[in-house]
C-alpha cells in the first residue's frame, strides 16, 4: 500500500481517513468526565485505630516477669510523652554517682596514654601526696636513675 | 419514602444511632469546599483525615450508620467517629490480636478456630525463630495468641505470630494450665481501655496472668485452681454488674 512518489498531501489524507475509521469504531462514554474527588475520610473496620486499646497480654504481681516487661514496653510505645518525664526517675545510676565515676575515670584512662617519663612523674607526684611526713630523703634513692651497667669483663 | 435529612455528627456523639441514619460532617471535610480549604483559614481545620470507624460507612454527603449503638468521637489525630455496638459474634479484622485454638494440621499450615465464620490459617514459619528445619512445637488443641494479616470477606483469614519486625512480642503458643472462656466483644473492649478499673481492682487481689483476645476469648491463669475460677467468675459477671456491686464482691473476696 506504500506507493513510491506519493504526494505528502495525499499521504496525510489517507492517514486521516484511517484514523477516522479507527476512532469511530472505538466505544466511548457519552458522559462528562467525573472529577476524581480527593476524599478526606478513611474507612476503618478495626477498633484498635479508633480507641487507645492496651496490649492484650497482661500479668500482675510478678506472675510472669517476661510479660510484665512486655507490658511496659508495649504501653510505652503508645505513651511516649510520659516516658520522657519519667526518665530521670528510672535512671539506674544517679547523676552524682555518674559525676564521681567520671572524675576518676578520666584520670585512669588519661594515664594509659602517657609516655613512660610522664608516668614516672605522675607516680612521684602521687607518692609525694600520699606521704604527708615528706620522707623526701628516701625517695631520691628510689628515684636513682637506672643507668646502663657495663658488663664487667 | 422520603429520604431523611441527615443530622450533624457532632450533635449525636454519645447518643444512640440506628442503621440508616445519615450523619453530616462539618464543612471542611466536604469536597465541594476545596477552594475554601486551600485558603489559610483561621478556623480550627484538623490536619489529618477523618477516620470512619466500625459501624459507619462513607456515603456522598456524609457518613451512613450501619450498626446500632452509641456514637463515639475522638478529637485527636484528625478526628475519628465510630459506633460502639455490642455483639457476641466476631468478624475477623486485619490487625486484631486474637486467641485461636488449633483444630487441624494440614501440611505446612495450621487451622485455627477463632470464632469467625471460617477457620483461620497459620503457617508454621510465622513464629519467631522458625525455619524449615526448626519447626514450632504446635499440637492440635493448643491455644495460640496471634494477629490477623489478611482478613476480608472474600478470603480465608490468615494469622501470624510475629509482628512486622519479626519479633514475637508476646504472641505464640500460650502455655499450659489456665482457663479459656468466652465473653461478649463489648466487655473485651472495656477491659482493654487504657484505664480500666476492673483490671486494676483485680490486680490487687493476687498474682495472675491474663490474655485477652479481640474475638471475645479470655485466658486466665492464677496460682491455684480456686483463684483462677474466682477471676473467671468476676470477669464474666462484670458485664452486668455495676461498679458498686463489683467493689462489694471484691471486698468480700479480699476479706476472705
Amino acid at each position: 500500500f506504500m506507493q513510491r512518489g506519493l504526494d505528502s498531501q495525499t499521504k496525510k489524507q489517507l492517514e486521516e481517513e484511517e484514523k477516522k475509521i479507527i476512532s469511530e469504531e472505538h466505544w466511548y462514554l457519552d458522559v462528562p468526565d467525573l472529577k476524581e474527588k480527593e476524599s478526606c475520610i478513611i474507612e476503618e473496620r478495626s477498633f484498635l485505630r479508633c480507641e487507645d486499646l492496651v496490649y492484650g497480654r497482661m500479668s500482675f504481681k510478678g506472675f510472669n516477669p517476661e510479660i510484665e516487661k512486655l507490658m511496659v514496653q508495649m504501653n510505652s510505645k503508645c505513651k511516649e510523652e510520659e516516658i520522657e518525664e519519667d526518665d530521670k526517675m528510672e535512671a539506674d545510676v544517679s547523676d552524682e554517682e555518674m559525676a564521681r565515676r567520671y572524675e576518676t575515670l578520666v584520670g585512669t584512662i588519661g594515664k594509659k596514654f602517657l609516655r613512660k617519663r610522664d608516668q614516672r612523674v605522675l607516680k612521684d607526684d602521687d607518692e609525694d601526696e600520699d606521704d604527708e611526713e615528706g620522707n623526701s630523703d628516701t625517695i631520691p634513692s628510689k628515684r636513682a636513675k637506672k643507668m646502663f651497667l657495663k658488663p664487667q669483663d | 419514602m422520603a429520604a431523611e435529612r441527615g443530622m450533624a455528627a457532632e450533635a449525636l456523639v454519645g447518643q444512640v444511632v440506628l442503621p440508616g441514619d445519615l450523619l453530616l460532617l462539618p464543612a471542611h471535610y466536604d469536597e465541594d469546599a476545596e477552594g475554601e480549604r486551600l485558603r489559610l483559614s483561621a478556623g480550627a481545620a484538623p490536619q489529618g483525615r477523618l477516620l470512619c470507624g466500625p459501624g459507619l460507612r462513607r456515603s456522598g454527603a456524609g457518613l451512613l450508620v450501619t450498626k446500632c449503638g452509641l456514637l463515639r468521637h475522638r478529637p485527636g489525630g484528625g478526628g475519628a467517629y465510630w459506633v460502639d455496638s455490642q455483639q457476641k459474634r466476631y468478624v475477623p479484622v486485619k490487625g486484631d490480636h486474637v486467641i485461636g485454638i488449633v483444630t487441624a494440621k494440614a501440611g505446612d499450615v495450621f487451622r485455627l478456630d477463632v470464632g469467625g465464620s471460617e477457620p483461620a490459617s497459620l503457617s508454621y514459619l510465622a513464629f519467631e525463630g522458625a525455619t524449615k528445619r526448626n519447626r514450632p512445637n504446635v499440637q492440635v488443641g493448643d491455644v495460640i495468641y496471634g494477629q490477623f494479616v489478611v482478613a476480608n470477606k472474600d478470603m480465608e483469614p490468615e494469622m501470624v505470630c510475629i509482628d512486622s519486625s519479626g519479633k514475637s512480642s508476646g504472641m505464640g503458643i500460650i502455655g499450659q494450665d489456665g482457663f479459656l472462656f468466652k465473653v461478649s466483644l463489648g466487655l473485651i473492649r472495656k477491659l482493654l481501655a487504657p484505664k480500666c478499673e476492673i483490671i486494676k481492682e483485680l490486680s490487687q487481689l493476687y498474682p495472675f496472668e491474663l490474655v485477652l483476645g479481640m474475638n471475645g476469648r479470655i485466658w486466665v491463669k492464677a496460682g491455684t485452681v480456686q483463684q483462677t475460677l474466682i477471676i473467671v467468675n468476676i470477669l464474666e459477671a462484670c458485664e452486668y454488674m455495676t461498679a458498686e456491686q463489683r467493689k462489694e464482691a471484691l471486698a468480700k473476696l479480699s476479706g476472705n
